[in-house]
């Protein structure tokens, strides 16, 4: 009986027992479905088409973001450089196209230069064996530099149809980026959940000596997780760059912040080791339809920037409350 | 002589197992008594009840009050011991490398000026009085940081001396000193000891106990074995005394034909390390059990670092097969089909957040397909695995950290046998383990070397050396002193090579 008493178990109506983990997952589901309605009822403009595909399209760039941001929490990390990033992947690729004119070699350096500063990130980090926090912190402040450095400090305009066909293109009446985005949440997913990778991933981020102890190379996996991240996140600025029709240094100032709030609300546990993909999907939903709803309700974005640090803050809260009532 | 310390059937029990049972412990004013036993004697729980860290179950302390007479004392927690008069001083120090010698003296109790600040001339006049009593001349403005250990002990011994304490406890106070040091740190505790301090030692370096203790209280198992006057005993009746009774000889069913027929499968040679180990040399032979003994610090749990690659080799060769093999880190370790069920289960031997099932596969998974995992497999491997070990679970998706401990190891001996290894090294492996789970244990590693495993078992335990070993290697400060197959051997033998009484 004390058994069953440690494993936190709460009664379900439906005769399943649930655990702390899943109640949370559907709590947020819920949280999710409430807050889509009251938008529904108080803000006229909510569920209008054009405000939904909106969303989506604002969305699709920080939920591709947010898939490496899952997988450096899990391992136990954090990576603050996304925003810096996006501005340099977006400023990249514009610049590449405005003197190849090519959309592929746009989007692909935009994603080399991501992936390369996520190398980096992963590099130091691992070798180095500094806080993921501080490495990031500092390739945050460099990267941004780097993209006013590569731009002068003007946004670079490119609004030649090929180039913004990714961002504001569509497919079939639905915008393209949300394609990209669905591709890369069941990829992460399925990494996550099916393979090695992922495997070590929640290994690492559950006890990382044990995991060296084990004969992996934890090393190796970090520099992945950091690079895909970064990867990621230079697609995300691609995309951003095609739908704005420039390339802007500036862009992404706080979205580090959007980012690693969606994927704590969606219960990766900031100690490492637990968490999932769906969960930071729907984090990144919550915290994006919220922006949205109090945006149309009229709401300062002074105001926002207040209550996103508040559900943050609860969002911990609650992770910790959870893993103490395991104890 | 006056008593002014007496431990009475001091009895604890840790979640139901009793580590102290009756224990006793008698202290005279003015003296240096030594306390010693083998590992897991229950010295250190003895000290920490009497320092308050921990609360006994049973017993009575008795605490002189400076006239002779001895009053009943109880100790909630560590500051009240410390008002009493009884101060620990520890092995790893208790000191802030950031801090003045005189702040560290004074931490926490700063003397306070009229306007309640930080009197920090008193503060240094102060420590330099007691440094002074001790014979050390040194500007006490001076960062703990920048000290020797010689110097940190000292301003150890001075914070004891400025807290008014009159019973020191000093745990392995000579591990990391050199000769001069300790030579100078008897003569301290000579002049201490005269100015009618008490001086707890805890030791197990024999010649030191004679040259500077006055009585010696031996414990085993948690028991109150004697109290004897330090000149009317030997080396060897010390030995004897940890030891007990019981010399029992006794030899594992088949260590005699695994010893016939010798195949080298692993050899060590000539291994330093930078911390401890001094030219290891020794063979594993293919289906042996090879039982390491020492006491702490010996240097074993080093040497399984090493070689698991965990630690650098500073110099020396590690031959498997007949081939030389350089182990930089764990991965080359499991590589070359060696596995290491370290002694720390907790922290370096399972992910606790994980269910039992990932625990199992994890060195596993580098052998299958990297992008399917193969989810029955898993559930299949484990399932066999819970059956094999008989380990007590709802299942292969319980979380780890819900099963009691013995089930806890068997986790971690089935995550190496899930890769099927040459070479498997076992630290410790039933410690914090019931008697039942021990057995079942036991009974396993003698399975796997029947099939063609190859063991080294790092044990505390002597009886658990004996029982389960073909052969026995002995360490002692970092160098192997003893290596002998397991038939006529008996625990006195062993603890002496332990203990460097004989070399």
């Amino acid at each position: 009986m004390t058994q069953l008493a440690k494993k936190d178990k709460v009664f379900f109506p439906f005769g399943q027992q649930l655990s702390f983990d899943r109640m949370r997952q559907y709590g947020l589901i819920l949280a999710l479905v409430v807050l889509f309605i009251v938008m529904s009822l108080v803000a006229d403009n909510f569920f209008a088409v054009s405000n939904l595909m909106n969303i989506a399209r604002q969305l699709s760039v920080t939920s591709i973001a947010s898939v490496g941001m899952t997988l450096v929490i899990l391992i136990g990390g954090i990576d603050l450089s996304v925003g810096s990033i996006l501005a340099l992947s977006g400023v990249m690729a514009a610049m590449m196209y405005s003197s190849i004119e090519s959309p592929f070699l746009a989007l692909f350096v935009g994603v080399l230069a991501g992936a390369a500063v996520g190398f980096f990130n992963g590099f130091v980090t691992a070798k180095g064996q500094i806080a993921g926090f501080i490495t990031t912190l500092a390739t945050m402040s460099a990267i941004r530099g780097l993209s006013y450095i590569f731009t002068d400090g003007m946004p670079i305009s490119e609004t030649s149809p090929s180039f913004i066909y990714i961002g504001t293109g569509y497919f079939w009446g639905i915008p393209i980026p949300i394609y990209i985005m669905i591709i890369i949440l069941l990829l992460g997913s399925y990494i996550v959940k099916f393979t090695r990778f992922g495997r070590y991933i929640y290994a690492i981020g559950g006890n990382e000596q044990t995991s060296k102890w084990s004969g992996l190379k934890v090393d190796r996996v970090k520099i992945y997780v950091y690079t895909i991240s970064g990867l990621l996140t230079g697609l995300a600025g691609v995309i951003l760059a095609s739908r704005l029709a420039s390339g802007q240094p500036s862009a992404g100032d706080g979205f580090e912040l959007d980012v690693i709030a969606g994927v704590i609300v969606g219960g990766t546990s900031l100690s490492g080791g637990k968490g999932n993909i769906s969960g930071t999907f729907i984090g990144v939903l919550l915290i994006g339809i919220l922006g949205n709803g109090l945006t149309l309700l009229n709401v300062s974005s002074y105001y926002q920037m207040v209550i996103k640090g508040g559900i943050i803050i609860l969002a911990v809260l609650l992770d910790t409350l959870g893993r103490r009532g395991k104890d | 002589m006056k008593s002014i310390l007496s431990m009475k059937n001091i009895s604890k029990s840790f979640s139901g197992v009793k580590v102290l049972d009756n224990a006793q412990l008698e202290i005279n004013e003015g003296e240096v008594h030594a306390l010693m036993g083998a590992n897991g004697a229950g010295k250190s729980t003895l000290m920490k009840i009497l320092t308050g860290i921990y609360q006994k179950d049973e017993g009575a302390i008795l605490l002189g009050n400076g006239d002779g007479e001895l009053k009943g004392i109880e100790f909630q927690f560590p500051l009240q011991a410390l008002e009493k008069g009884i101060s620990m001083i520890y092995q790893e120090f208790n000191l802030v490398d950031n801090l003045s010698i005189a702040e560290n003296i004074f931490l926490g109790r700063e003397p306070i000026n009229s306007l309640k600040h930080i009197d920090w001339k008193k503060m240094f006049q102060e420590s330099k009085k007691y440094l002074e009593k001790i014979g050390m001349e040194i500007d006490t403005k001076l960062k703990v940081g920048k000290l020797s250990t010689a110097q940190k002990q000292s301003v150890e011994i001075a914070k004891c001396l400025s807290l008014n304490s009159r019973i020191i406890i000093m745990d392995e106070p000579t591990a990391s000193l050199t000769d001069y040091e300790i030579k100078n740190l008897f003569n301290l505790i000579k002049d201490l000891k005269k100015k009618g301090y008490s001086i707890i030692y805890i030791s197990h370096r024999m010649e030191e106990i004679f040259s500077i203790t006055d009585r010696i209280t031996v414990m085993k198992d948690g028991c109150y074995v004697n109290t004897l006057k330090t000149s009317d005993t030997t080396e060897n009746e010390l030995v004897r005394l940890m030891v007990g009774k019981e010399v029992i000889t006794q030899t594992r069913d088949n260590a005699s034909k695994v010893n016939k027929n010798k195949e080298t499968i692993f050899s060590v040679k000539n291994v330093s390390s930078k911390s401890l180990l001094q030219n290891i040399n020794f063979n594993l032979n293919k289906g042996e059990i090879l039982g390491f003994f020492g006491l702490v610090g010996a240097g074993r749990t080093e040497l399984a670092r090493v070689i698991f690659g965990i630690d650098k080799m500073e110099y020396g060769e590690v031959w498997i097969e007949g081939e030389m093999v350089n182990i930089k880190n764990p991965y080359e370790a499991t590589r070359h089909h060696i596995g290491l069920v370290p002694e720390d289960r907790k922290d370096l031997g399972l992910i606790l957040n994980l269910p039992i099932k990932n625990n199992m596969s994890l060195t596993k998974l580098r052998y299958l397909n990297p992008f399917i995992l193969r989810k029955q497999l898993e559930n299949r491997m484990s399932t066999q695995y819970i059956n094999d070990l008989s380990i007590a679970t709802s299942g292969p998706n319980q979380i780890t950290a819900e099963l009691s401990g013995g089930n806890q190891q068997k986790v971690v001996i089935a995550k190496w046998l899930s890769v099927s290894p040459k070479i498997l090294i076992l630290d410790e492996p039933t410690r914090g383990i019931d008697i039942g789970a021990k057995n079942e244990i036991y009974k396993l590693m003698g399975k796997l070397v029947d099939e063609g495993m190859s063991i080294i078992m790092i044990s505390s335990e002597l009886p658990e050396i004996l029982n389960v070993s073909d052969r026995v290697i002995v360490m002692h400060e970092g160098k192997i002193t003893f290596d002998h197959k397991n038939i006529g051997l008996d625990q006195e033998t062993i603890l002496q090579y332990a203990m460097g009484v004989r070399k």
